[in-house]
């Protein structure tokens, strides 16, 4: 695999802080392998819509750009979305806990309303797209730890019926 | 004015306290590192009041009960030193008469409170002095009379009073706080809205945990709440009548309201309206409907925070690429940032006195409580930790509550989240007891004048 410098500093910092705190676990090298820069590119709390089509794309802190791994998952949910007309969608935008919370009622806003430009894109109706955002309110992995907060940046696409 | 005649308290004047030279005072500008010895004699009553107000409150001793509402208030300010009742020597009916001020000065007590409890027609009655005992002399005297169950209020007036004499400022004790309760797991928190007295009695849910409610802030008069609710899973602020429990929704907005406040009069709610990924900062007037859009621009506008006199607004952008503070006139006209620190900065509230804005700052994963001036100068941070934002301020504007969070394992386990209060000094940081964890504290004005 090839690793960053930010990324091979990232773990430094982090295992030189988890020795001056003694608290080290082991898990520390599989904790930066499911992330890419502070995105989360792993499966752990990954539903799925249909078989292949996963449910949620991550984001970076503060940020509501989708990575071209997001675009892909997108993409998947965009072609069982036109291949099931007769199923809306909500999509849940999210934020970690890092924030103050009227800002990340927006940024999460402003996150499922970028997973929605790109569905609308790939040819699905803007009125089968509700979105909601909940901001810090509903994290999925309860931790604070930059690898729980990389799960917590997201938005989810679930089926409104 | 108070709309419910139950909480009203008559205040009579015993005797105009004299423009008189006392020797006591208390500089509540800085950190004070040596609080005023002060001594509360419980406040005493005739066996007869007593048994009577036993009898309807199910209270023994009740000037004893208000002298202690009275001494936790003042500790709690850091200013104050409430000395041991078990060092007084003077028996309260006799030191309320006429204090033997030697005893008291004997105890290093500088400040007395001496006082009377009784009912008169269903009423109860209470009367207080504020002796100085250096001096030798009564600073002030005041009799309120109301229900004998607004006997809490009864001791928060009191520390109002002797603040006031004593600091020169308004107090910040008869008040209430309104926050959100929160139980249960980090991933599925139950809140609700929660209010009560602000030294945490008292406390009355608003809401049953049904749905996410989130900001809660009261109105000029402490009768209304605005706030953010998810009911039927559409995210809009609401609007709630405290006393009736009636509420409802404000605006018919196509997407989610969030962030709100009203307008120092009260006739307008100032919030942020996200629709198609961008928030922007509407008013909606109370009295007409008519909703006016105040910011129009791409990036995040929310927090907004009027000035105490309503000609200005402090909100929270990321059109610079980062959250920062700006200031603005009320009808959105010259937008200009004001801070300009290392990080991010959020939440801005303006003070209620007009020359501080406090904040939440964000800076190499730590939080800060600070205050800066309008014009974005003279940054202080008061409180760094883990984890805490939202400040409000005391209705006198020399305290800020706000709510932090505390850091989980991996796991989930450790997290809490408290009220803690600050100085404006950064000194005489406390924890906020509440009935569960708490946040989103909102202070209200003083409930009595």
């Amino acid at each position: 695999m090839n690793l960053s410098r930010i990324y091979r500093n990232a773990i430094l910092v982090l295992l030189m802080s988890l020795v001056l705190t003694a608290c080290a676990t082991k898990k520390t090298t599989t904790t930066g392998a499911q992330m890419q820069g502070d995105v989360y590119t792993g499966t752990d709390t990954v539903k799925y819509l249909a078989d292949g089509v996963p449910d949620r794309v991550f984001f970076a802190t503060n940020e509501s750009v989708l990575t071209t791994r997001s675009r892909e998952t997108l993409r998947k949910q965009a072609g069982w979305l036109r291949q099931n007309p007769s199923i809306n969608i909500v999509v849940e935008g999210h934020a970690d806990e890092r924030g103050t919370r009227e800002y990340n009622l927006a940024l999460g806003e402003r996150r499922a309303n970028a997973a929605k430009d790109y569905l609308m894109t790939y040819g699905v109706s803007s009125d089968r797209i509700s979105v909601i955002s909940y901001g810090k309110e509903r994290p999925v992995d309860s931790g604070s730890n930059p690898l729980s907060w990389s799960k917590n940046r997201r938005s989810v696409t679930v089926k409104a019926n | 004015m108070m709309r419910n005649t139950k909480i009203i308290i008559f205040l009579f004047l015993l005797f105009y306290p004299f423009k008189s030279f006392s020797l006591v005072e208390v500089d509540i500008t800085r950190g004070n590192l040596n609080p005023l010895p002060i001594a509360v004699s419980p406040l005493f009553s005739n066996p007869e009041s007593e048994s009577q107000l036993e009898n309807i409150l199910k209270i023994k001793n009740l000037g004893q009960e208000i002298s202690v509402v009275v001494e936790n208030n003042l500790k709690k300010t850091g200013l104050f030193n409430p000395l041991s009742k078990d060092a007084f020597l003077q028996k309260p009916d006799v030191a309320h008469f006429k204090p033997r001020f030697e005893d008291w000065a004997l105890i290093k007590s500088q400040a007395l409170i001496t006082g009377k409890v009784s009912l008169i027609d269903e009423k109860l009655r209470v009367e207080f002095r504020l002796w100085d005992v250096l001096a030798g002399r009564e600073m002030l005297a005041l009799a309120f009379t109301t229900v004998p169950k607004n006997w809490r209020r009864v001791g928060h007036i009191i520390t109002d009073k002797v603040y006031e004499r004593l600091t020169g400022e308004k107090g910040y004790f008869d008040t209430r706080i309104i926050y959100v309760s929160e139980e249960g797991p980090k991933t599925k928190r139950i809140k609700k809205l929660a209010i009560m007295d602000q030294d945490g009695f008292n406390t009355k849910y608003l809401t049953l945990g049904n749905e996410l409610v989130l900001t809660p802030r009261f109105n000029p008069t402490n009768q209304m709440v605005t706030y953010l609710s998810y009911f039927k899973n559409l995210p809009r602020v609401y609007l709630l009548d405290i006393e009736t429990g009636i509420q409802e929704v404000v605006g018919d907005f196509p997407g989610m309201t969030f962030a709100p406040r009203f307008s120092p009069n009260g006739k307008k709610i100032i919030m942020s309206f996200a629709k198609d990924g961008n928030s922007d900062i509407y008013t909606m007037d109370l009295e007409n409907r008519i909703v006016e859009r105040i910011t129009n621009h791409p990036s995040i506008d929310t927090s907004p925070s009027y000035s105490p006199d309503g000609q200005y607004i402090t909100f929270n952008s990321d059109r610079s690429g980062y959250q920062q503070i700006y200031i603005m006139k009320n009808d959105g006209t010259k937008v200009k940032r004001i801070s300009f620190g290392n990080g991010l900065y959020g939440t801005p509230v303006w003070s209620p006195r007009g020359d501080l804005i406090a904040f939440t700052k964000l800076h190499k994963g730590k939080f800060y409580i600070g205050v800066m001036r309008t014009d974005g100068k003279g940054e202080r941070l008061l409180t760094e930790n883990y984890y805490q934002e939202a400040p409000s301020w005391s209705p006198n504007g020399r305290v800020l509550v706000f709510y932090r969070e505390t850091k989980s394992n991996d796991k989930g386990e450790g997290f809490s989240a408290k009220l803690w209060s600050i100085d404006l000094t950064g000194y005489n940081e406390r924890l906020v007891e509440t009935e569960t964890d708490g946040s989103d504290p909102s202070w209200s004005s003083l409930l009595s004048n």
